[in-house]
């Protein structure tokens, strides 16, 4: 099976991905994790406003297989959380760069994302 | 996320293993064997199930083939099921207990019949994980010198057909008349006109039949079924079908510490055929169980999974054995060990999902149970 890999995101080792755009982060799980994982039938996120530490608990998708925790990918605040596809997370597998975003952050100007992937290295990470 | 892929090495390969790689099956270790998980997707292979046909591959179950003079009466000490009114071709689902009613294993015992030699034959399947646990207690309890014992686990392919279809599907393929065979019952036969053996029993809450034959014939039967547009499913697909049929999982809502009482298996218990390993701890329980496992139906959607605790009042009361989400009731069910008075259908608790007391209701078991045809 081949996945979509962005190039304009950002990857993290644990499998999220983020788009920047000016001090906006838009927060989801890449493809390849989403197929790992399997039939998705719940996910928990972080409400508006909360204030997130890189590296953070900040969520969990849950899979008939597992329960996975999402973490916090940057600094900053909650601006707005996916709340259609919370209520509906079988649906996350079919557009999880698009539709299937999770939430979007204020990320505040310390983040330091150097330890983030480039599109090629994540796919060479999870495919090697 | 973490690390959840598992790398399967040092695992034991079924016959069909290059069947499930061409499917690009995931595999994962259980019980000791590299196991095809998931094929397609776990809820699309349940729905096969439900709806049509779908197969396994369970060829990683003990088997073991018996034979001795009496041997129904010599297995009677082991079990808490009465054998003695078996007729060949009658298969009986029971348990090895230990002096405490702890369940050892389960298993189906097939009794086949006599021979021309007046002894009695039959199969015993068990699980994988416990196969040489078994095989370890059935001869330091049965002397070798007196049974015929041959454990013949990785010498066979057995393939579980199952669904509304299966039989109808499978018919194409044998002579052997499979309507015939009523539930679980069970036959020598041909199929692909090699020899082959049809048990009328399965995992899954649907009809079917298991099948066993010898490697070769098994990897043409898998691709044969394939090419009959049956659903190859992996192990989840068998535990979320397992699950809501209320069926135990070995080692997970049943081990050593478990009693039949308790895990509501008292109906395989016959305490008037006499005494047998564990029947003075089950009469000592008659009066029931301190606890019972029982279906809980949760109101989020948060699945309660193995090992996380049943909650009241902030007060730990109970376990989850397993949990997952049902396809067919669209909603979280699990199975947990609570107080007898918290047993009843309708009782509201609690459990404890990373943190967070979740509503959960015991409802009746089993979960899903097949329209009757």
């Amino acid at each position: 099976m081949s996945f979509d890999y962005p190039a304009d995101l950002k990857y993290m080792d644990s499998h999220e991905y983020i788009r920047l755009e000016g001090d906006v982060a838009t927060i989801g799980i890449t493809a390849f994790a989403i197929d790992q994982l399997g039939d998705i039938v719940f996910i928990e996120l972080p409400e508006v406003g909360d204030d997130l530490s890189q590296g953070d608990t900040m969520g969990n998708i849950e899979s008939v297989k597992a329960v996975e925790d999402i973490y916090a990918p940057v600094n900053g605040t909650v601006l707005e959380c996916n709340t259609d596809i919370a209520d509906a997370p079988e649906q996350l597998a079919e557009d999880p760069y698009g539709q299937g975003w999770l939430l979007k952050i204020k990320v505040d100007e310390e983040t330091a994302l150097e330890q983030a992937m480039t599109a090629a290295e994540y796919q060479a990470k999870v495919e090697g | 996320m973490q690390e959840w892929i598992t790398m399967a090495d040092s695992l034991k390969p079924t016959p069909l293993l290059e069947q499930h790689q061409q499917l690009k099956a995931r595999m994962m270790g259980f019980g000791g064997w590299n196991m095809p998980v998931q094929y397609e997707g776990i809820t699309v292979e349940h729905q096969s199930v439900r709806q049509k046909v779908g197969m396994f591959d369970i060829s990683h179950m003990g088997k073991f083939l018996l034979e001795s003079a009496n041997l129904r009466e010599k297995l009677q000490s082991l079990v808490p099921s009465d054998l003695s009114q078996l007729e060949p071709g009658q298969a009986k689902y029971s348990v090895f207990l230990n002096e405490q009613a702890g369940i050892i294993d389960d298993l189906i015992f097939y009794f086949e019949g006599h021979t021309e030699s007046g002894t009695e034959k039959g199969k015993l399947i068990v699980n994988a994980s416990t196969t040489a646990k078994d095989k370890a207690w059935l001869l330091e309890h049965i002397p070798a010198a007196e049974i015929g014992f041959e454990d013949v686990s990785d010498s066979f392919v057995l393939i579980a057909v199952q669904g509304p279809d299966a039989i109808a599907t499978l018919q194409q393929l044998t002579p052997t008349g499979l309507q015939a065979i009523r539930n679980y019952r069970h036959q020598a036969g041909t199929i692909l006109e090699q020899p082959a053996w049809f048990a009328r029993t399965g995992y899954t809450g649907e009809d079917g039949f298991e099948v066993m034959v010898d490697p070769a014939t098994g990897k043409k039967l898998w691709q044969t079924l394939l090419d009959a547009g049956v659903a190859p499913c992996g192990l989840g697909a068998r535990d979320t079908l397992r699950l809501e049929a209320a069926m135990a999982l070995y080692g997970q809502d049943i081990n050593d510490t478990t009693t039949p009482y308790e895990a509501g298996l008292g109906w395989l218990i016959n305490l008037d055929k006499g005494d047998f390993i564990g029947s003075k701890a089950l009469r000592q329980q008659q009066d029931g169980p301190q606890r019972k496992l029982v279906g809980l139906q949760m109101q989020g959607r948060n699945i309660a999974r193995h090992d996380y605790p049943v909650v009241v009042d902030d007060q730990e009361v109970g376990i989850v054995t397993s949990g997952t989400f049902s396809p067919t009731l669209g909603k979280a069910i699990a199975l947990a060990y609570v107080p007898t008075p918290m047993a009843k259908a309708g009782t509201e608790l609690q459990v404890l999902i990373r943190n967070k007391p979740q509503l959960a209701t015991v409802v009746k078991k089993p979960f899903y149970r097949r329209p009757k045809s």
